[in-house]
């Protein structure tokens, strides 16, 4: 508690972070509220597809219809915007999740019992770190096929095994606290000492840490997608949607900037997104990291 | 530990990653059909014709381990597969779009390294001012700037609107021609070396030319990222106490910064060099894959859009070995400087 008192403290005192909370909370309103801003034409069956007004290749401008314009192929760009905001939280929060469930699992069993199944774990995890993330994402992502549950499996294979480590180092520390020793000493078990006197006493800092990613996974995610790996075409997405802008960079003869609504837009919602959580982790960072802690 | 019995235990230890990298990539392998497995067997495009052959010949309906050794086999004999997207195998894809890339890092590697280091070090040295906080600012919009994004605009800038001032690709038409004519000898395929050598200025001006976005697009993320960790570890050093004696004994805030303080800060930097490696493959790719720019990461790119499997693992694998080699000559220089590392018995 006191802990948290102290983070809050702090927090309040940092106008940074608190632009970047008002930042996530808008996108939050955005896509809780996707169905009412931008409402999924009637009798389509999936609203994650964004829908098209015609075939054309050539981006239209902002219109009464099309707020934002359509981009190459004629989807709708509002559209989707709007939608995309769902993705990048699912995707988000589906794969830091994922990560802190495998390494909250992996890591507590390589620190507690160390030894032999620590040696197993962590080597597979400098297995894992053996590669470039996003070279590793991307063989992964073709091996599972286009959508976007690959993605959120190509993530968090290339993500949990640093959790692993953090937690694992965490986990480490505090074993030998004498409070555990105590527990061990009237009989409680392993998986009561880990599930009760371990994992609350390091968790929190690493569940802060971890959903602070998630601007960083969402990032990698439409990096994914603007390659062209990962999901279907018209799927509701800022980095496919990139993708589709990315033949129209030079405008028309008499207009170099014709066409810059279409990689514009959605290129700034990935923007403030990802600034809204690198601007709150970037002073919760500072205060959770316990060397420069309390100074 | 001596440094000797340090090096012959991180090279055993070498044995298993690598072990295990290969399974990890032939575990990725089984996830396609045998068709498509067959392309990492193929040496020779005559053989393309012939696929049930070759998945007869290498046992690929077999069971797994049994393939894997064969598959181990291939590549020890450095038979990394066909690479159908560009019509040759997939070493010599390797070397051959090898040049390109190391271009793009030659430039880029150093203006991130010291380009951060420099902006860090600024920033701490003038904690809470003006240069702090723009620095401070500018780390975390390049920190979230995606990438390819950024390219793209900045295409959309010099090459649209300054009508082809910066443009995308390796070299204009006029002067691959050139590259590739009988005149011309390639002695490193480094297009701007090749033209000091061969005395054609147009060349380097015009490989130079075409450098400048990719460049730009490379560094600014790293930058970003090198500078926020030079910069916290920066403060925690001039909080140290060499720092106070040295101010103590008189000398000059310059040098108290830029010897004293700046080189014990630069520990953090280097432990982190395996990241920025790392990172800057991954940068490559997009990069290269934003400006055409036909190197490495743009090979890996168009073969993962057209599920060009012996490719791609090809890569993976070469990225891999590379980086875990990498990551051992980053150790073993550590271990060589600073004999902290090594009293530990080890790493941890």
């Amino acid at each position: 508690m006191k802990n948290l008192r102290f983070l809050l403290f702090h927090f309040k005192k940092n106008p940074l972070s608190v632009i970047g909370l008002v930042i996530i909370v808008i996108f939050a309103i955005i896509a809780a509220l996707a169905p009412v801003i931008a409402p999924t034409p009637e009798g389509q069956f999936n609203p994650y597809m964004i829908p098209r007004d015609g075939y054309g290749s050539t981006p239209q401008p902002p219109s009464d219809t099309h707020i934002f314009g359509t981009t190459q192929g004629q989807y709708d760009i509002f559209y989707g915007v709007i939608w995309g905001t769902r993705t990048a939280f699912q995707v988000g929060l589906v794969v830091i999740g994922a990560v802190l469930v495998i390494g909250i699992i992996l890591g507590s069993l390589a620190g507690y019992f160390g030894g032999i199944i620590d040696e197993i774990i962590m080597r597979i995890t400098d297995i894992f770190l053996a590669f470039p993330p996003l070279i590793l994402a991307m063989a992964v992502t073709i091996a599972l096929g286009a959508s976007i549950e690959s993605i959120i499996i190509a993530i968090t294979v290339v993500s949990w095994p640093s959790y692993a480590r953090v937690i694992r180092g965490d986990i480490l520390a505090i074993r030998e606290e004498d409070y555990i020793e105590a527990s061990r000493g009237v009989g409680a078990s392993h998986l009561r000492i880990i599930l009760k006197h371990i994992l609350p006493n390091s968790i929190y800092p690493i569940f802060i840490m971890a959903s602070l990613d998630i601007g960083s996974v969402v990032l990698t995610a439409a990096a994914l997608s603007f390659l062209g790996l990962g999901v279907p075409e018209g799927y509701a997405d800022w980095g496919q949607m990139i993708n589709f802008a990315r033949n129209w960079i030079v405008g028309t003869p008499t207009n170099t900037f014709a066409y810059w609504h279409a990689i514009t837009i959605p290129g700034l919602f990935i923007f403030f997104f990802v600034m809204g959580w690198n601007l709150l982790g970037d002073s919760l960072r500072d205060i959770l990291d316990p060397r420069l802690a309390r100074r | 530990m001596e440094f000797r019995s340090y090096l012959i235990r991180r090279l055993f230890l070498l044995i298993p990653v690598l072990l295990g990298v290969s399974i990890l990539i032939f575990g990725l392998l089984q996830l396609f059909p045998p068709y498509q497995r067959a392309m990492l067997y193929v040496t020779d495009p005559r053989q393309l014709s012939n696929i049930d052959e070759i998945i007869e010949l290498y046992g690929l309906n077999a069971p797994v381990w049994q393939q894997y050794f064969t598959w181990l086999g291939q590549v020890f004999q450095g038979n990394l597969g066909w690479s159908k997207v560009v019509g040759m195998s997939v070493t010599d894809a390797i070397f051959n779009f090898l040049p390109a890339t190391l271009e793009l890092a030659i430039f880029s590697t150093p203006i991130i390294i010291l380009g951060g280091i420099w902006l860090g070090t600024k920033a701490a040295a003038h904690k809470d001012g003006l240069i702090d906080h723009t620095t401070r600012a500018g780390a975390i919009v390049g920190w979230s700037l995606p990438t390819f994004w950024f390219g793209l605009v900045l295409l959309m800038i010099f090459y649209g609107y300054f009508r082809g001032l910066f443009p995308p690709e390796r070299l204009s038409t006029a002067m691959s021609v050139l590259v590739n004519s009988a005149s011309f000898t390639r002695y490193t395929h480094l297009n701007f070396i090749d033209g000091i050598l061969n005395w054609e200025w147009r060349v380097v001006f015009d490989s130079l030319r075409h450098l400048v976005l990719p460049v730009i697009t490379l560094s600014v993320v790293n930058i970003a990222f090198i500078m926020r960790l030079m910069r916290s570890s920066m403060l925690e050093s001039l909080g140290r106490g060499y720092v106070l004696t040295a101010r103590a004994k008189g000398l000059p805030e310059k040098q108290v910064i830029n010897k004293h303080a700046r080189r014990n800060a630069m520990i953090p930097v280097l432990t982190v060099s395996g990241y920025i490696f790392a990172a800057i493959v991954n940068g490559v790719v997009i990069t290269e894959s934003i400006f055409n720019y036909k190197g490495l990461g743009w090979w890996a790119w168009r073969t993962a859009i057209q599920l060009d499997v012996s490719s791609i693992l090809g890569f993976a694998l070469f990225s891999g070995v590379l980086f875990v080699l990498t990551n051992l000559v980053v150790d073993l220089l550590y271990a060589k400087f600073d004999p902290r590392v090594r009293l530990g018995g080890g790493v941890k």
